[in-house]
């Protein structure tokens, strides 16, 4: 006869973990742009088609975590963080491997060429995104520290400042985006008038990715706010 | 008068019988809710918090269960009223045992968060406002019990809460929060050991026969504390850090000094709860042998035996060794979440309002007490998340455990009376 302790009910599961979970997967998606374009520049599509497989799983993984996430955070949890914050985030951050998702469609399902001339460039600003999404993934796996220090002091400094690096980190996505879309114009007239236009959706795909882990920081920044 | 005597073996021995499974229930199951903090938190494995719960619940209970054991036995119903027939009470004390014994059951097996001491304090008041007569019973005291209930939760929420603060201003939220845990922690040790040592002196001692003037007490008091203190110093010198656990969670070492702090509170609480819920087995018990024994001389001077506070004590740890283990590997799993330094506000929160309530003679809820203290450490933000619909469910427990105490309770005073005249 064990009765069911109203002790243990009260503990039903801290969304700290979770979330961490969500965007480290998330994040493994993103990071799997890279060897994406890589093997699409060097127009091995075989492999860019195994890589594009891979990020559609992984967010479908990061979709089914965002899921029970969710089913897990009843109304009656009392949190040190908002609940609808809570959510926001998760949705800010299924949003990453959602664009990467995105990405990786259409340029290996219509087997893109990337010009040399901005090639470079390229491989530069999908570093630099993928910079951003594990910069607010090292911010998420802050989480826990906060929890522990109960959201003041030092360790809310810390954490102010990681969230101004990401700012830095997408600031230079948005650089490198702006000078990639320069190299493009001057050669856009010599390229096939719908690769082109898919070429700048590219660009800005990618470059929004390190807007999502903007947001995603911007989110957390949020819960520091008392 | 006659009845009392010739039936005075099979009183008692019901009266026995009863309250030893009304401790077994407890030690059960109420222990592993006080216990289960410790066992989540990581600071005890689960094997040391049935070692510790069986010594300091049998200690609490007899060191310090007095006062509680005396409210429950003639606080309640006034015995002085009885007058001529006194076998009332017998027939009374041992309903009350059964009713509330059966109503645990009951609650068990539906899941309800329902409370020990509540059942009993129901079934008390009881077949005392209906078996003997409204006036019978001390409605002053009986509202003093109640108005606990509603202040110990909120009390130990309090004390939660600023022990949090206090940990989090002087050791979480500083440069070396592992150099400041070495340092205060130590201290927070000394806290517990004086509280302690000195409500049981204050309170708790005369029951077994022993008065000391305060300054006395105050100094045993402050001795056992540093004693305790230097014990735990010494625990903490030989804990090893290390760099790399720090690196993946930054208060990984710092939290190994809270988890020597914890073990010190998982005493104090294991302490605390025997001194308080041990009265609600051994209090009918005890009022039943005292009339008994003394052929229907309601003595209302009487201290209570020593082996019924040993019968209790005993009783708790038999229930912890047949099954409460079981019931602190459930609980303690089902925290994990708690941290040791949060674990250590919580618990030494509802251990002191526990101990101060056993001193004063108020018999409350340790579970619900230890609920309040933890949601007082939530409030300073120090949990990720707590499920508050636990805070509705007790309600209704409330609701529906004194009537139902009441109703059983009253049920077999009459059956008791009947079978006996």
């Amino acid at each position: 006869m064990v009765r069911r302790s109203p002790i243990t009910n009260m503990f039903a599961g801290s969304p700290v973990a979770p979330l961490q979970e969500h965007i480290s997967k998330a994040h493994e998606a993103v990071k799997k742009l890279e060897p994406f374009f890589v093997a699409v520049i060097a127009k091995d599509y075989e492999q860019a088609a195994v890589l594009e497989r891979e990020i559609h799983r992984l967010e479908v993984e990061a979709d089914d975590l965002k899921h029970s996430l969710r089913i897990q955070l009843p109304n009656s949890l009392f949190m040190p963080m908002p609940r609808e914050r809570i959510l926001d985030i998760v949705l800010n951050q299924d949003r990453l491997a959602n664009k990467a998702k995105e990405v990786a469609g259409y340029v290996s399902g219509r087997q893109m060429s990337v010009p040399d001339e901005i090639a470079d460039l390229l491989i530069e600003l999908v570093k630099q995104s993928i910079a951003s999404s594990r910069q607010a993934k090292k911010i998420v796996n802050e989480l826990d520290e906060l929890v522990e220090v109960g959201f003041r002091g030092r360790e809310v400094s810390s954490v102010e400042e990681m969230i101004n690096d990401l700012d830095d980190i997408e600031y230079g996505a948005d650089k490198l985006g702006t000078q990639i879309n320069n190299a493009l114009f001057v050669i856009e007239k010599n390229l096939d008038p719908i690769d082109a236009v898919f070429l700048y959706r590219v660009i800005q795909n990618v470059g929004e990715v390190a807007d999502i882990a903007q947001r995603v920081g911007a989110r957390l920044e949020l819960l520091l706010a008392r | 008068m006659d009845i009392l005597v010739a039936n005075s073996t099979i009183l008692i021995g019901m009266a026995v019988v009863f309250g030893l499974f009304m401790a077994w229930g407890i030690g059960a199951n109420d222990v592993a809710n006080a216990m289960g903090t410790s066992v989540g938190s990581g600071a005890l494995t689960f094997k040391q918090a049935v070692i510790i719960a069986a010594i300091f619940e049998c200690a609490g209970a007899v060191l310090a269960g007095g006062e509680v054991t005396k409210t429950i036995r003639k606080g309640i119903v006034d015995v002085s009223s009885l007058g001529s027939t006194p076998e009332l009470l017998v027939y009374g004390m041992l309903a009350s045992l059964l009713a509330a014994g059966i109503w645990l059951l009951v609650a068990t097996r539906m899941g309800w968060p329902v409370s020990t001491t509540h059942s009993i304090v129901g079934a008390i008041v009881g077949f005392g406002a209906v078996g003997i007569g409204m006036e019978a019973v001390q409605w002053v005291k009986v509202g003093t019990i109640a108005m606990s209930w509603v202040t110990s939760p909120l009390m130990a929420g309090a004390i939660g809460f600023a022990l949090f603060r206090s940990i989090q201003k002087l050791i979480i939220d500083t440069e070396d929060p592992l150099e400041k845990a070495k340092k205060y922690v130590p201290y927070y040790i000394f806290m517990v050991g004086f509280i302690m040592a000195m409500v049981t002196l204050l309170k708790g001692l005369k029951h077994v026969g022993v008065k000391l003037p305060f300054d006395q007490n105050m100094m045993y008091a402050t001795l056992i504390g540093v004693v305790v203190a230097l014990i735990g110093t010494v625990m903490i010198k030989r804990l090893k850090f290390t760099k790399k656990e720090d690196k993946k969670f930054h208060f990984a070492n710092m939290e190994k000094i809270f988890g020597v702090l914890m073990i010190f509170t998982a005493i104090a609480m294991a302490f605390a709860h025997g001194s308080n819920d041990v009265a609600n087995a051994i209090g009918p018990v005890a009022a039943v042998y005292g009339i008994v024994s003394s052929a229907g001389e309601v003595a209302a001077k009487s201290a209570t035996p020593i082996w019924i506070l040993v019968l209790g004590g005993g009783g708790i740890v038999l229930g912890l060794a047949t099954y409460g283990h079981k019931v602190i590997a459930t609980v303690g799993s089902g925290i994990s979440e708690l941290t040791p330094s949060r674990g250590f506000a919580a618990t030494l929160a509802a251990a002191t309002t526990v101990v101060v309530a056993s001193g004063t003679g108020l018999p409350i809820s340790t579970t619900h007490t230890l609920v309040g203290a933890v949601i007082g450490v939530g409030l300073a933000r120090g949990i990720g998340a707590l499920n508050i619909g636990v805070i509705q469910k007790i309600f209704l427990s409330w609701i529906i455990t004194l009537p139902a105490g009441a109703i059983l309770s009253i049920l077999f005073f009459f059956f008791f009376k009947g079978a006996f005249s």
